[in-house]
């Protein structure tokens, strides 16, 4: 028995949600009475794959191989089912990312493992294995239990917190033969979102609406977004309206986020919107309109003017900011 | 061109959501759809089957209840459907199905949407893919195809990358890939007479199951900030929330 966790690294770097799976497989483990042993695929320093242990890992396969620089899901899959294998893993954990969910599915198959995609807590048992996600978009929560022999566990970003505090990790070179014909997908471009938050991991998020009556007025939102620190985010009818990128779009038909703090302005908060948004720690609404249905399920409310209220916001917030730096 | 797109049954996105004694969506005045982004995945194999020619089949796994959605989707311009006659029990189950219908038929293209907005597991597609042991481009938001090679936009983290590969292979389509379109008169009555073949299960196990349900917990009260008095508001988010 033990529990494998994949480290996820973005060019070469663990990110926040990396430290979040391995503290959620090290409980896990910790609670099983066995050791977490986490995958990493990739050039990440020695330094950076010991510290894994601080959060929980005990060990670190290290996979290498100069052809993985970009999502190969199926070849993850193999490595991460090798190691699996090597190390007689029971349970299984990934980030329920945009790597997490190219790769988790497959690896379900190959191990013939239940999975349960999008957990937002630990285990609510382990015998039988149940774990609580949110269904319906974030409408509802449901409670899967797994019956396969291997359980498998794809933990959304920003659900579970960080532990540290372990000693550093044993790192092992892990080099698992993979035939060339199993590269198939061949990367072309990629293009990033240069310097800017990844909405679906960040702790802070300003989101505008359709309140905001055009493109040309996202300045005061950026501005605020650059303030906290945050993400920007949109809603459905503004996207579609080509005022602001579609992977800005928040809700049921869109991406659906729980950071720590939601700021909505100019969004009436129609149910395909809350659906996106509704396991945000903190929901804070700016509207005009008193009777806009977000208000309900919002922490703090400000019914005014955007144009007014924004401006003095991020002026609020700098104050702030300055205050404590 | 043989596309074979996978759509599935869910609440329409409007729904307010109720469970019965926590064991199951209560289903009581809820209109079901097809899946949005399966809706997605539909449109673009027909944008592409008009161009370079080709068939689109859909298929749905689960009871008689869907076939008006299936009927939906021959109307919008799909060529037959196929309905395996079982309960969707769990991706695993469903994606067995699938794997099994398309390894029979031999398609080029095996589409579903990003996920599916009921469960939200994003993970017939990946399940797909390995059962058949072929490529699988997931959330992607561009799909062209050029003889035997598509090139796909996919999101990843931290941006987008352009992707290629040679079929067959299995995709789940992201908005931005195709406008879903409104079945015209013609379609509707067209549909009417597309085949529609259902078919019985294979054997396939069921790995994991939903047991309990529940609604998120209620909000308490919102507090209410003057518009006069922004900085109140920066002052609770840090000292009483202390989120920033």
């Amino acid at each position: 028995m033990s529990v494998l966790v994949f480290a996820e690294n973005w060019e070469g770097r663990f990110k926040k949600s990396t430290y979040e799976a391995v503290s959620y497989a090290a409980e896990i483990a910790r609670q099983l009475n066995t050791s977490c042993t986490a995958v990493v695929i990739g050039a990440v320093s020695e330094e950076d794959k010991k510290g894994l242990g601080k959060y929980g890992a005990t060990k670190v396969l290290s996979v290498a191989n100069d052809k993985l620089k970009n999502l190969e899901a199926g070849v993850y899959t193999h490595i991460l089912g090798d190691a699996a294998k090597s190390v007689g893993a029971t349970h299984v954990v990934i980030s329920f990312t945009y790597t997490g969910k190219a790769i988790a599915p497959r690896l379900s198959v190959r191990l013939k493992a239940g999975l349960v995609s999008g957990a937002i807590a630990l285990p609510t048992s382990l015998s039988p294995f149940t774990v609580r996600k949110k269904c319906y978009s974030g409408k509802g929560l449901t409670d899967v239990v797994i019956s396969s022999e291997i359980k498998m566990v794809a933990i959304t970003p920003n659900s579970y917190k960080v532990n540290t505090g372990g000693a550093d990790a044993a790192v092992e070179v892990f080099s698992p033969a993979i035939p060339d014909g199993e590269f198939k997908v061949v990367s072309k471009e990629v293009k990033k979102t240069s310097g800017k938050i990844a909405l679906t991991e960040a702790e802070l998020v300003v989101s505008a609406g359709r309140g905001m009556k055009g493109p040309e007025n996202w300045g005061m939102i950026e501005q605020l977004a650059e303030a906290l620190g945050a993400a920007t985010a949109c809603s459905k009818p503004v996207a579609d309206m080509g005022w602001r990128p579609h992977h800005e779009h928040v809700g049921q038909t869109g991406i659906t986020i729980g950071p720590n703090l939601y700021i909505a302005i100019g969004i009436s908060g129609a149910i395909q919107h809350l659906a996106g948004v509704s396991s945000s720690k903190v929901i804070v609404v700016i509207n005009s309109d008193k009777e806009a249905p977000f208000f309900k399920a919002a922490d703090y409310g400000i019914v005014g003017d955007a144009f007014s209220v924004v401006p003095q916001l991020v002026e609020a917030v700098k104050k702030l900011k300055a205050a404590h730096n | 061109m043989k596309f074979l797109v996978c759509i599935s049954n869910v609440p329409d996105t409007t729904t307010k959501i109720a469970f019965s004694d926590n064991k199951g969506l209560n289903p009581a005045g809820v209109q079901f759809i097809i899946n949005p982004y399966d809706e997605i995945a539909l449109t673009r194999a027909l944008e592409i089957k008009e161009a370079a020619g080709g068939t689109v089949t859909v298929l749905h796994v689960g009871g008689a209840g869907a076939e008006p959605n299936i009927r939906k989707a021959l109307a919008i311009g799909a060529d037959d459907a196929i309905r395996v006659n079982a309960e969707p029990t769990d991706a695993y189950f469903v994606a067995c199905q699938i794997a099994d219908i398309a390894k029979k038929n031999g398609y080029d293209v095996i589409l579903t949407g990003r996920e599916s907005i009921d469960y939200n597991g994003a993970q017939v597609a990946g399940m797909i893919a390995e059962l058949m042991n072929i490529p699988c481009i997931s959330v992607a938001t561009k799909l062209d195809i050029a003889g035997t090679e598509a090139v796909l936009e996919r999101e990843i983290d931290g941006g987008k990358e352009v992707v290629s590969v040679a079929l067959p292979f299995v995709a789940s389509a992201q908005k931005g890939m195709s406008e879903p379109r409104i079945p015209n008169m013609r379609g509707i009555m067209t549909a009417r007479t597309k085949p529609l073949q259902v078919v019985e299960p294979v054997a396939a196990d069921c790995i994991t199951a939903s047991t309990a349900y529940e609604l998120p917990p209620a909000k308490q009260a919102c507090k209410m900030i003057s518009p006069d008095n922004v900085s109140e508001l920066v002052d609770l988010l840090h000292n009483e929330a202390k989120v920033i």
